[in-house]
């Protein structure tokens, strides 16, 4: 196929996608459990494949994923909240110290802006630490941004501890679809471009991409950087999905979350991640669900055993188990949805891929 | 396998919409989990209580079966949020909860944009009703209850400084802490004040702190789960200053944690059982006490005796408002229930409920309550009005 | 002065001595497998509830022993389930696996419990009040620093002076030329997580008897600040990882004292980064070469 053409199908299939999008919303009402569920999929879809961009195609294992949202989530609501209502929601704090409002778009992009400054900050000292070592350094880094976030002395910025809301939300599943479409589409180019090869060479060995001329720590910390700008933005439109937000929300197991998505749709694909976004929020919000309430069979004569509350995450954490242990490669392995339908000539090629 | 399961579920669908004919759905949106889940599940017996003497609410004439919709919010504003959508989704025409402020603030937004009205508990912090359209309460403020504990500090232990804890991410208690801070140094006191994160076991550090810079009172408006170990550990280290709360920590958490200690406990709260000047809350305790005896789980639920808490008084009382609101409407929809709420008047048994422009119950009364640690009960200390804090 | 320290430095020498318990197991799971065992903080959470359900039904002196046996029982099973399987994996699966095996085991806890905190029961005499100079605080407090370090001499002298720890310490220097000179890898990797439970449960009886609620994310943190600690006395090395442990328990408890509280987590993160940065191989630690 012509690449000409390939590019009219994608975007003639991503038209569609929102036309039918724009049905299941008329039809099934903004309410429903349908369309919250695609909201927040779409939502995390952005923030797996930004966690991917890094974890599987750069090779850096970071969990600090959640102080990156964090701060993103924090610029946007602190930017946007309307000066009418500042009175009440910095209600320890006199009003808070900021004086203007911005529009919701602005506030996302200050939102992704942010948290790549303070990432281009954070990678100077901590790219250059190995494998888990900087996982728990990342780790740390969340933490800590967390606890200045909180502190009480940057309450007029950041209302403290306390919960922020009243800033401007979702109004229609179009929206957070169309943010994470344009925010995965940039980052899929960046895959594919030279850029993308090179991190992908630093990911299969770093010395041979070193000795091949690929600056390490340039390419290291460019990935990292814009890895945390679309985490800050994925912050961000997470805090319009939930409508309130609080720092207390964002702690480490946050990151492990998605660390799971991501290994659920297979490490270094982007349709993976976006697959196991939608699964992971539709079974956790909605059908595994029932688990959780207590049911009566035949009558109510019948107790169905284990069903109570609670149940729902150890089902739903040993199926995330089952799929560690024996299904390491996750839904798509290194494939993404358009391998699946290529012929399989460059057999060579796949095997060594599903490899990693 | 599957098939037969996937009739049985088709069966039970289909059964439960014949019976939907003529229900209507009331969220209960209460923490049963988390570091609240003890209190949660006070509330909600009183919810349940209150739904056993009025099972129905006839609405344009017709008999309909008001059901329950219980969701856990799990004490968490994040986990709130798939809460309150949960409730959404069920289609309830009124939520009633929550106790703890912060998750009643995250959950009212998704209230708000669904247009249901949700009535408040016990939960005081000024911004679930200020911040919110949808959102009612029945009991009183912080900056109320923050001034009466102030006071009683000072009357009553004649205290000068008062080191005063919160939790971080806390609403309630950074609200209520930040209340009293205030009236204390209105009223010329001095405060140390100081934050600690959630999950945290040690608070030896704290109450160091506070014997080290002279305070005369601790108050500390903590979630039940901390105010056990900061009980404990305040008893193992014989601190002898009073241990002040607001309303959390009328609940047989703290008894038990208290009980053979030489601590001074006090707290303000919404109720007391044998305040005997109402026939409404005689009436409500003795029925009550007697619906837990005869129900071995809720009696679990309410902490394994048959105690009165004030939670479960504003549960009793938030159910009938919210029956009193269907009625006024005349309608199931939750847009006609709210617009209806402002007018709705009734004598509850915690007083008489009206509500402000902002969706405030009209409440001027607190009791004050002292934990005994021989008996292990609550004993009444006073009431404090708004009228003799003013006068 | 030092009377207003002294409550502080006790209540930092006790969680010290906690955290190190729970140090000593992380630091001989990483010497080994090269791997930050995640879920160890909840395996010392388990052991909390083990206790609070046992000593429900019998008295706390049976209950105790009992509770350590299902502890390493649980320890050892985690290695079996979640590790073994990816023996020959990438570290970073492993890794990923402990991270789902702690997810689990929170779960399930919560699931257990419904979700509530625990009271946890009061074990006698060390659960008693007592009075040193200007300060009071539990028996156990005291106890607690001197078992620690019985406990950690004890495991040195079995690293030093018996048969399988020459082999694990064989097997930390060098998986792989452990295995050709005969050493049974699996169960030297056994015994790491069976000594590694053991000292966790014993923690956990020291930590919740000082602050008696048991909650299932309650292990979180005091694991991975025992994690910190490993990593600042140099991973692999267990007197490092208990002077670690004791250096950030009075450290975290003075900053309280300085009226940072918010700070008191964030400083041992702090911490943690500084010294990844400027001494990776931590106090006592090895250099490690880098294999290509």
């Amino acid at each position: 196929m012509k690449k000409s053409t390939k590019n009219l199908i994608n975007i003639g299939l991503l038209i569609l996608m929102f036309v039918a999008l724009y049905f299941i919303e008329k039809v099934a009402g903004t309410r429903s459990m349908l369309i919250t569920v695609l909201k927040k999929g779409a939502i995390y879809a952005l923030i797996a494949v930004s966690m991917n961009l890094l974890n599987g195609f750069t090779g850096l294992f970071s969990l600090g994923q959640a102080g990156f949202m964090l701060v993103g989530a924090y610029t946007y609501a602190v930017l946007t909240i309307p000066m009418a209502k500042r009175m009440a929601v910095y209600q320890y704090y006199d009003g808070g110290i900021i004086g203007f409002t911005v529009p919701a778009i602005v506030g996302i992009l200050a939102a992704g802006a942010l948290a790549a400054i303070l990432a281009a900050l954070i990678g100077l000292p901590v790219l250059r630490l190995k494998s888990d070592y900087l996982a728990i350094a990342t780790l740390g880094f969340a933490e800590i941004i967390r606890a200045i976030i909180q502190w009480d002395a940057l309450g007029p910025v950041t209302n403290g501890s306390n919960l922020l809301k009243t800033y401007p939300t979702f109004t229609t599943v179009l929206q957070p679809f169309l943010a994470a479409t344009i925010c995965i589409g940039i980052i899929v180019l960046l895959i594919n471009s030279t850029y993308g090869r090179a991190f992908k060479a630093i990911r299969d060995d770093e010395i041979a991409a070193e000795a091949m001329g690929i600056n390490l720590f340039h390419h290291k910390q460019m990935s990292f950087v814009i890895s945390s700008f679309f985490a800050g933005v994925g912050g961000a439109l997470l805090a319009m999905y939930q409508a309130s937000l609080q720092a207390n929300a964002f702690k480490s197991s946050m990151t492990y979350e998605i660390l799971l998505i991501v290994v659920i749709g297979g490490m270094g694909s982007v349709t993976g991640s976006v697959l196991a976004s939608f699964l992971f929020i539709a079974c956790s919000e909605w059908w595994l669900r029932f688990l959780d309430t207590e049911m009566f069979l035949f009558g109510g004569t019948f107790k169905v055993p284990l069903l109570r509350s609670g149940f729902r995450m150890v089902v739903f954490s040993i199926v995330i188990m089952i799929v560690v242990l024996f299904f390491r490669k996750g839904i798509m392995g290194e494939r993404e949805l358009w391998d699946l339908f290529k012929p399989r000539k460059k057999k060579n090629k796949t095997t060594e891929g599903a490899k990693g | 396998m599957k098939k037969i399961l996937a009739l049985v579920l088709v069966l039970m669908l289909s059964v439960s919409a014949v019976a939907m004919a003529e229900t209507i759905k009331i969220g209960v949106f209460e923490p049963a989990s988390g570091d609240n889940g003890a209190g949660g599940k006070q509330e909600v017996i009183g919810i349940e209580y209150a739904n056993s003497l009025v099972p129905t609410v006839e609405i344009g004439g017709v008999t309909y079966d008001v059901e329950l919709v219980e969701v856990d919010n799990q004490s968490a504003t994040d986990k709130a949020v798939s809460a309150a959508q949960e409730l959404v989704d069920a289609g309830v025409s009124i939520v009633l909860g929550s106790y703890g402020s912060g998750v009643s603030m995250a959950g009212g937004e998704v209230f708000a944009a669904a247009e249901i009205p949700a009535i408040g508990c016990s939960c005081t912090n000024p911004g679930v009703t200020s911040l919110c359209d949808y959102y009612w309460r029945v009991c009183f403020l912080d900056p109320f209850q923050g001034t009466v504990m102030a006071n009683f500090a000072m009357d009553e232990f004649g205290a000068k400084t008062a080191y005063v804890l919160s939790q971080l991410g806390d609403d309630y208690t950074t609200g209520l802490a930040t209340y009293f801070a205030k009236a204390f140094e209105g009223m010329g006191g001095t405060v140390i004040n100081e934050q600690f994160t959630e999950g945290t076991s040690d608070y030896t550090a704290y109450l160091t702190n506070a014997i080290n810079g002279g305070a005369d009172v601790i108050f500390c408006p903590t979630s039940t789960t901390v105010a056990a170990l900061l009980i404990n550990q305040a008893a193992s280290m014989n601190i002898e200053l009073p241990l002040l709360a607001g309303d959390t920590w009328e609940s047989s958490v703290i008894l038990d944690a208290a009980k053979g200690t030489n601590l001074t406990i006090c707290c303000s709260t919404f109720f007391d059982e044998n305040d005997e000047s109402s026939t409404q809350a005689a009436e409500f305790v003795q029925g009550f006490k007697a619906w837990l005896n005869a129900n071995p789980d809720k009696m679990t639920n309410n902490g394994g005796n048959d105690i009165v808490a004030a939670v479960s008084a504003l549960g009793f009382d938030a159910y009938m408002t919210a029956i009193e609101a269907i009625k006024a409407a005349d309608s199931a929809v939750g847009a006609d229930i709210a617009a209806a709420m402002p007018g709705v008047t009734l004598t509850g048994v915690t007083g008489s409920i009206s509500f402000d422009e902002i969706g405030d119950a009209n409440k001027d009364m607190a009791y004050i309550k002292q934990a005994n640690t021989e008996t292990g009960a609550f004993d009444f200390v006073k009431t404090q009005t708004v009228a003799e804090l003013e006068g | 002065m030092f009377d207003k320290i002294l409550p502080y430095l006790l209540s930092g020498i006790s969680v010290g001595g906690q955290y190190a318990l729970i140090a000593v197991g992380y630091t001989m799971v990483y010497g080994i497998l090269r791997l930050i065992n995640f879920a160890h903080g909840d395996i010392f959470t388990a052991a909390g509830f083990f206790m609070v359900y046992i000593a429900a039904t019998l008295p706390v002196q049976i209950a105790m022993p009992l509770v350590v046996v299902l502890t390493v029982i649980l320890g050892f099973a985690v290695e079996r389930v979640a590790y073994k399987p990816l023996r020959s994996a990438p570290r970073m699966s492993v890794m990923i696996s402990a991270i789902g095996v702690s997810y689990l085991l929170q779960n399930l806890m919560w699931y257990v419990t419904g979700g509530l905190a625990k009271q946890y029961p009061t074990i006698p005499w060390i659960s008693n009040s007592i009075t040193i100079g200007p300060a009071t605080t539990k028996v156990v407090t005291i106890v607690t620093p001197i078992l620690t370090i019985l406990l950690v001499i004890a495991l040195v002298t079995i690293i030093q002076k018996t048969k399988i720890g020459m082999a694990m310490r064989a097997v930390s220097k060098d998986f792989e030329t452990a295995q050709l000179m005969g050493i049974k890898i699996d169960s030297v990797i056994s015994t790491t997580f069976i000594i590694g439970s053991l000292l966790a449960a014993i923690g956990s009886v020291l930590y919740f008897t000082n602050y008696t609620s048991v909650t299932p994310t309650v292990g979180a943190m005091p694991g991975l600040k025992a994690f910190v600690a490993a990593v600042f006395g140099g991973i692999g090395s267990i007197p490092g990882a208990v002077i670690g442990a004791f250096i950030i328990g009075i450290c975290e408890n003075l900053i309280k004292a300085l009226g940072y509280t918010t700070f008191s987590d964030a400083f041992t993160f702090a911490l943690l980064i500084v010294i990844l940065l400027f001494k990776p191989t931590g106090l006592f630690g090895e250099k490690i070469s880098e294999k290509v």
